[in-house]
Protein backbone atom coordinates (compact mmCIF):
# COMPACT_ATOMS: atom_id res chain seq x y z
CA UNK A 1 0.00 0.00 0.00
CA UNK A 2 2.87 2.37 0.58
CA UNK A 3 4.84 1.77 -2.99
CA UNK A 4 1.06 2.32 -4.25
CA UNK A 5 0.44 5.53 -2.41
CA UNK A 6 4.08 6.46 -2.99
CA UNK A 7 4.10 6.13 -6.84
CA UNK A 8 0.38 8.08 -6.96
CA UNK A 9 2.55 11.17 -5.83
CA UNK A 10 5.14 10.72 -7.57
CA UNK A 11 3.08 10.54 -10.71
CA UNK A 12 1.00 13.36 -9.38
CA UNK A 13 4.12 15.94 -9.24
CA UNK A 14 5.56 14.72 -12.59
CA UNK A 15 2.15 15.20 -14.39
CA UNK A 16 1.83 18.70 -12.28
CA UNK A 17 5.79 19.87 -13.54
CA UNK A 18 4.68 19.02 -17.07
CA UNK A 19 7.07 16.40 -17.35
CA UNK A 20 4.41 14.53 -18.77
CA UNK A 21 5.41 16.44 -22.12
CA UNK A 22 7.91 15.63 -24.10
CA UNK A 23 8.07 18.97 -25.89
CA UNK A 24 8.84 20.57 -22.54
CA UNK A 25 11.56 17.72 -21.52
CA UNK A 26 13.33 18.16 -25.07
CA UNK A 27 13.31 22.05 -24.27
CA UNK A 28 15.89 21.31 -21.77
CA UNK A 29 18.37 19.86 -24.16
CA UNK A 30 18.19 22.86 -26.53
CA UNK A 31 17.72 25.32 -23.27
CA UNK A 32 14.86 26.71 -23.95
CA UNK A 33 12.60 25.13 -20.94
CA UNK A 34 14.62 24.58 -17.88
CA UNK A 35 12.14 22.77 -16.05
CA UNK A 36 13.58 19.48 -16.02
CA UNK A 37 16.71 20.71 -14.54
CA UNK A 38 15.04 22.99 -11.83
CA UNK A 39 12.06 19.76 -10.82
CA UNK A 40 15.32 17.67 -10.89
CA UNK A 41 17.38 19.91 -8.78
CA UNK A 42 14.58 20.95 -6.55
CA UNK A 43 13.55 17.41 -5.67
CA UNK A 44 17.29 16.62 -5.07
CA UNK A 45 17.75 19.51 -2.16
CA UNK A 46 14.58 18.30 -0.69
CA UNK A 47 15.49 15.13 0.03
CA UNK A 48 18.87 15.63 0.69
CA UNK A 49 18.23 17.98 3.05
CA UNK A 50 15.70 16.01 4.66
CA UNK A 51 17.32 12.96 4.93
CA UNK A 52 20.28 15.06 6.35
CA UNK A 53 18.40 16.68 9.03
CA UNK A 54 16.05 13.53 9.91
CA UNK A 55 19.58 11.75 10.61
CA UNK A 56 20.57 14.46 12.70
CA UNK A 57 17.30 14.40 14.72
CA UNK A 58 17.54 10.80 15.25
CA UNK A 59 14.18 10.03 13.11
CA UNK A 60 16.20 8.45 10.21
CA UNK A 61 18.80 5.64 10.17
CA UNK A 62 20.72 6.05 6.69
CA UNK A 63 21.59 2.23 7.40
CA UNK A 64 18.15 0.95 6.57
CA UNK A 65 17.98 2.81 3.45
CA UNK A 66 18.91 1.48 0.04
CA UNK A 67 21.72 3.71 -1.17
CA UNK A 68 22.25 3.04 -4.95
CA UNK A 69 25.39 1.09 -5.36
CA UNK A 70 28.82 2.46 -7.33
CA UNK A 71 29.58 0.03 -10.77
CA UNK A 72 32.17 3.07 -12.19
CA UNK A 73 32.72 2.04 -16.20
CA UNK A 74 28.79 0.73 -16.66
CA UNK A 75 26.86 3.69 -14.93
CA UNK A 76 29.54 5.92 -17.22
CA UNK A 77 28.56 3.68 -20.22
CA UNK A 78 24.89 3.50 -19.22
CA UNK A 79 24.63 7.19 -18.64
CA UNK A 80 25.88 8.04 -21.92
CA UNK A 81 23.94 5.78 -23.79
CA UNK A 82 20.50 6.65 -21.47
CA UNK A 83 21.16 9.93 -22.04
CA UNK A 84 21.10 9.53 -25.77
CA UNK A 85 17.97 7.60 -25.43
CA UNK A 86 16.88 10.11 -23.22
CA UNK A 87 16.96 13.08 -25.87
CA UNK A 88 15.55 11.09 -28.80
CA UNK A 89 12.61 9.86 -26.60
CA UNK A 90 11.61 13.41 -25.19
CA UNK A 91 10.61 11.04 -22.28
CA UNK A 92 12.74 9.11 -19.13
CA UNK A 93 11.19 5.99 -17.88
CA UNK A 94 9.49 7.35 -15.15
CA UNK A 95 7.89 9.95 -17.48
CA UNK A 96 7.33 7.87 -19.93
CA UNK A 97 4.59 6.45 -17.65
CA UNK A 98 2.73 10.03 -17.22
CA UNK A 99 2.71 10.99 -20.57
CA UNK A 100 1.10 7.63 -21.77
CA UNK A 101 -1.76 7.75 -18.90
CA UNK A 102 -2.34 11.21 -19.87
CA UNK A 103 -3.02 9.33 -23.25
CA UNK A 104 0.28 10.71 -25.37
CA UNK A 105 0.75 8.23 -28.01
CA UNK A 106 4.38 9.10 -27.95
CA UNK A 107 4.78 8.39 -24.26
CA UNK A 108 2.56 4.80 -24.97
CA UNK A 109 5.88 4.03 -27.67
CA UNK A 110 8.90 4.93 -24.96
CA UNK A 111 7.11 2.59 -22.91
CA UNK A 112 6.98 -0.32 -25.48
CA UNK A 113 10.16 0.58 -26.62
CA UNK A 114 11.93 1.03 -23.27
CA UNK A 115 10.48 -2.23 -22.47
CA UNK A 116 11.70 -4.03 -25.57
CA UNK A 117 15.25 -2.52 -24.89
CA UNK A 118 15.14 -4.25 -21.24
CA UNK A 119 14.33 -7.52 -22.81
CA UNK A 120 16.83 -7.48 -25.33
CA UNK A 121 19.24 -6.51 -23.10
CA UNK A 122 18.55 -8.97 -20.74
CA UNK A 123 18.61 -11.88 -23.49
CA UNK A 124 21.62 -10.69 -24.67
CA UNK A 125 23.54 -10.09 -21.51
CA UNK A 126 26.73 -12.72 -21.70
CA UNK A 127 28.45 -10.37 -23.76
CA UNK A 128 27.96 -7.48 -21.48
CA UNK A 129 28.47 -9.26 -18.23
CA UNK A 130 32.22 -8.37 -17.62
CA UNK A 131 31.42 -4.79 -18.34
CA UNK A 132 28.32 -5.04 -16.00
CA UNK A 133 30.53 -6.82 -13.28
CA UNK A 134 33.38 -4.41 -13.37
CA UNK A 135 34.81 -1.43 -11.02
CA UNK A 136 32.37 -2.02 -8.65
CA UNK A 137 32.65 -0.05 -5.56
CA UNK A 138 29.87 -0.55 -3.41
CA UNK A 139 27.42 1.70 -1.71
CA UNK A 140 30.10 4.89 -1.72
CA UNK A 141 29.02 8.17 -1.25
CA UNK A 142 30.80 11.29 -2.18
CA UNK A 143 31.72 12.23 1.49
CA UNK A 144 33.34 8.80 1.95
CA UNK A 145 35.06 9.41 -1.70
CA UNK A 146 36.16 12.71 -1.10
CA UNK A 147 36.76 12.16 2.38
CA UNK A 148 34.63 15.14 3.94
CA UNK A 149 32.45 15.60 6.53
CA UNK A 150 28.05 14.83 5.48
CA UNK A 151 27.10 18.37 5.76
CA UNK A 152 29.98 19.60 4.28
CA UNK A 153 28.74 18.32 0.61
CA UNK A 154 25.28 19.02 2.10
CA UNK A 155 26.42 22.38 1.95
CA UNK A 156 27.78 22.70 -1.14
CA UNK A 157 25.11 20.46 -3.33
CA UNK A 158 22.76 23.31 -2.22
CA UNK A 159 25.24 26.21 -2.76
CA UNK A 160 25.67 25.03 -5.94
CA UNK A 161 21.64 24.35 -6.92
CA UNK A 162 21.37 27.98 -5.81
CA UNK A 163 23.92 29.59 -7.83
CA UNK A 164 22.62 27.06 -10.95
CA UNK A 165 19.02 28.01 -10.50
CA UNK A 166 19.91 31.48 -10.51
CA UNK A 167 21.56 31.24 -13.47
CA UNK A 168 18.58 29.36 -15.15
CA UNK A 169 16.44 32.26 -14.81
CA UNK A 170 18.57 34.81 -15.90
CA UNK A 171 18.84 32.74 -18.93
CA UNK A 172 14.97 31.85 -19.33
CA UNK A 173 14.30 35.95 -18.86
CA UNK A 174 17.12 36.29 -21.62
CA UNK A 175 15.91 33.62 -24.16
CA UNK B 1 -5.98 22.97 -20.12
CA UNK B 2 -4.56 25.10 -16.79
CA UNK B 3 -1.05 25.93 -17.24
CA UNK B 4 1.53 23.66 -14.99
CA UNK B 5 2.62 24.28 -11.63
CA UNK B 6 6.22 26.59 -10.66
CA UNK B 7 8.71 23.74 -11.09
CA UNK B 8 10.22 24.73 -8.01
CA UNK B 9 7.41 24.17 -5.99
CA UNK B 10 6.61 20.72 -8.32
CA UNK B 11 9.85 19.23 -7.27
CA UNK B 12 9.91 20.35 -3.48
CA UNK B 13 6.35 18.07 -3.97
CA UNK B 14 8.66 15.45 -5.19
CA UNK B 15 11.32 15.69 -2.75
CA UNK B 16 8.96 15.37 -0.03
CA UNK B 17 7.90 12.17 -1.72
CA UNK B 18 11.04 10.74 -1.90
CA UNK B 19 12.00 11.44 1.37
CA UNK B 20 8.78 9.66 2.43
CA UNK B 21 9.84 6.53 0.34
CA UNK B 22 13.15 6.78 2.38
CA UNK B 23 11.40 7.09 5.33
CA UNK B 24 8.30 4.10 5.41
CA UNK B 25 9.87 1.80 2.83
CA UNK B 26 13.67 2.27 3.07
CA UNK B 27 14.36 2.73 -0.35
CA UNK B 28 14.20 5.43 -2.79
CA UNK B 29 11.90 5.55 -6.28
CA UNK B 30 12.36 3.77 -9.74
CA UNK B 31 10.65 3.45 -12.59
CA UNK B 32 13.52 1.15 -15.07
CA UNK B 33 13.17 -1.42 -12.00
CA UNK B 34 9.74 -1.81 -13.06
CA UNK B 35 10.55 -2.84 -16.44
CA UNK B 36 12.82 -5.26 -15.43
CA UNK B 37 10.22 -6.86 -13.22
CA UNK B 38 7.68 -7.56 -15.80
CA UNK B 39 10.42 -8.63 -17.77
CA UNK B 40 11.40 -11.25 -15.13
CA UNK B 41 7.84 -12.44 -15.40
CA UNK B 42 7.93 -13.47 -19.40
CA UNK B 43 12.21 -13.93 -19.64
CA UNK B 44 14.68 -15.39 -17.67
CA UNK B 45 18.20 -13.09 -17.38
CA UNK B 46 20.40 -12.55 -14.40
CA UNK B 47 19.34 -8.79 -14.72
CA UNK B 48 15.11 -9.70 -14.32
CA UNK B 49 14.89 -9.35 -11.03
CA UNK B 50 10.80 -9.47 -10.03
CA UNK B 51 9.78 -6.33 -7.27
CA UNK B 52 6.50 -6.50 -6.06
CA UNK B 53 7.34 -3.15 -4.39
CA UNK B 54 8.16 -1.53 -7.82
CA UNK B 55 5.42 -3.73 -9.78
CA UNK B 56 2.76 -1.64 -7.52
CA UNK B 57 4.86 1.74 -6.99
CA UNK B 58 4.90 2.18 -11.10
CA UNK B 59 1.10 1.12 -10.92
CA UNK B 60 0.60 4.25 -8.43
CA UNK B 61 2.78 6.49 -11.04
CA UNK B 62 0.27 5.59 -14.12
CA UNK B 63 -2.74 6.21 -11.45
CA UNK B 64 -1.27 9.81 -10.20
CA UNK B 65 -0.16 11.07 -13.41
CA UNK B 66 -3.72 10.57 -15.25
CA UNK B 67 -5.48 11.79 -11.99
CA UNK B 68 -3.68 14.97 -12.37
CA UNK B 69 -4.08 15.36 -15.97
CA UNK B 70 -7.75 14.30 -15.09
CA UNK B 71 -7.81 17.50 -12.63
CA UNK B 72 -6.32 20.27 -14.64
CA UNK B 73 -7.58 19.15 -18.19
CA UNK B 74 -4.39 18.19 -19.27
CA UNK B 75 -5.63 14.30 -20.55
CA UNK B 76 -5.40 14.51 -24.26
CA UNK B 77 -5.09 11.88 -27.37
CA UNK B 78 -2.11 13.36 -28.84
CA UNK B 79 1.76 12.62 -30.14
CA UNK B 80 3.95 15.43 -28.59
CA UNK B 81 6.23 16.08 -31.37
CA UNK B 82 8.65 19.17 -33.15
CA UNK B 83 6.97 21.17 -35.83
CA UNK B 84 8.62 19.96 -38.35
CA UNK B 85 8.44 15.89 -37.46
CA UNK B 86 5.81 13.78 -38.79
CA UNK B 87 3.87 11.52 -36.73
CA UNK B 88 4.89 8.26 -37.61
CA UNK B 89 8.60 9.24 -37.54
CA UNK B 90 7.62 10.68 -33.62
CA UNK B 91 6.52 7.03 -32.42
CA UNK B 92 9.23 5.43 -33.95
CA UNK B 93 12.25 7.74 -32.46
CA UNK B 94 9.84 7.26 -29.40
CA UNK B 95 10.76 3.28 -29.53
CA UNK B 96 13.83 3.83 -30.76
CA UNK B 97 15.14 6.36 -27.95
CA UNK B 98 12.81 4.05 -25.39
CA UNK B 99 15.03 0.65 -26.24
CA UNK B 100 18.48 3.00 -26.15
CA UNK B 101 17.12 4.04 -22.74
CA UNK B 102 16.29 0.14 -21.87
CA UNK B 103 19.95 -0.71 -22.66
CA UNK B 104 21.38 1.93 -20.75
CA UNK B 105 19.29 1.50 -17.49
CA UNK B 106 20.47 -2.02 -17.56
CA UNK B 107 23.95 -1.25 -18.05
CA UNK B 108 23.71 1.47 -14.99
CA UNK B 109 21.12 -0.76 -12.99
CA UNK B 110 18.87 1.73 -12.86
CA UNK B 111 17.28 5.28 -14.39
CA UNK B 112 16.75 9.03 -13.79
CA UNK B 113 14.66 8.15 -10.83
CA UNK B 114 16.31 4.74 -8.95
CA UNK B 115 19.89 6.17 -9.85
CA UNK B 116 19.91 10.11 -10.20
CA UNK B 117 16.83 11.31 -8.27
CA UNK B 118 17.02 8.73 -5.18
CA UNK B 119 20.84 8.11 -5.27
CA UNK B 120 21.59 11.84 -6.05
CA UNK B 121 20.29 12.66 -2.91
CA UNK B 122 21.68 10.54 -0.80
CA UNK B 123 25.24 11.54 -2.15
CA UNK B 124 25.76 8.28 -4.23
CA UNK B 125 28.97 8.35 -6.14
CA UNK B 126 27.75 6.34 -8.74
CA UNK B 127 24.06 8.17 -8.59
CA UNK B 128 26.39 11.37 -9.68
CA UNK B 129 28.57 10.17 -12.23
CA UNK B 130 25.15 8.53 -13.66
CA UNK B 131 23.31 12.01 -14.04
CA UNK B 132 26.54 14.09 -15.01
CA UNK B 133 26.86 11.55 -18.13
CA UNK B 134 23.26 11.19 -18.97
CA UNK B 135 23.08 15.24 -19.56
CA UNK B 136 26.20 14.82 -21.46
CA UNK B 137 25.27 11.79 -23.40
CA UNK B 138 21.82 14.03 -24.14
CA UNK B 139 23.25 16.97 -24.87
CA UNK B 140 26.20 15.58 -27.54
CA UNK B 141 22.98 14.02 -29.67
CA UNK B 142 20.93 17.07 -29.04
CA UNK B 143 22.52 19.37 -32.39
CA UNK B 144 21.79 16.04 -34.71
CA UNK B 145 17.96 15.77 -33.27
CA UNK B 146 17.37 19.38 -33.82
CA UNK B 147 14.94 18.48 -37.09
CA UNK B 148 13.08 16.06 -34.36
CA UNK B 149 12.28 19.36 -31.53
CA UNK B 150 12.85 22.69 -32.71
Amino acid sequence: MIALGIGIAFGWCLERAGLGNARKLAGQFYLTDLTVFKVMFSAIVTAMLGAFWLTRLGVLDLHNVYIPETYLLPQLAGGLLFGTGFVAAGLCPGTSCVAAASGRGDGAMVVLGMFAGVLVTGLAFAPLRALYESTARGPLTLPQLLRVPYGVIVFAVVAMALAMFAGAERWERRA
Amino acid sequence: MKPYSDPYLAGTGLGLVLLASYVFAGRGLGASGAFTSVAAAVADSPVFHKSEWLLLEIAGVVIGGFLSALVAGRLQFAVERGPRMARASRLATAFGGGAVMGLGAVLARGCTSGLALTGGALLSVGSWLFMIAAFAGAYALAPLLRRAWR
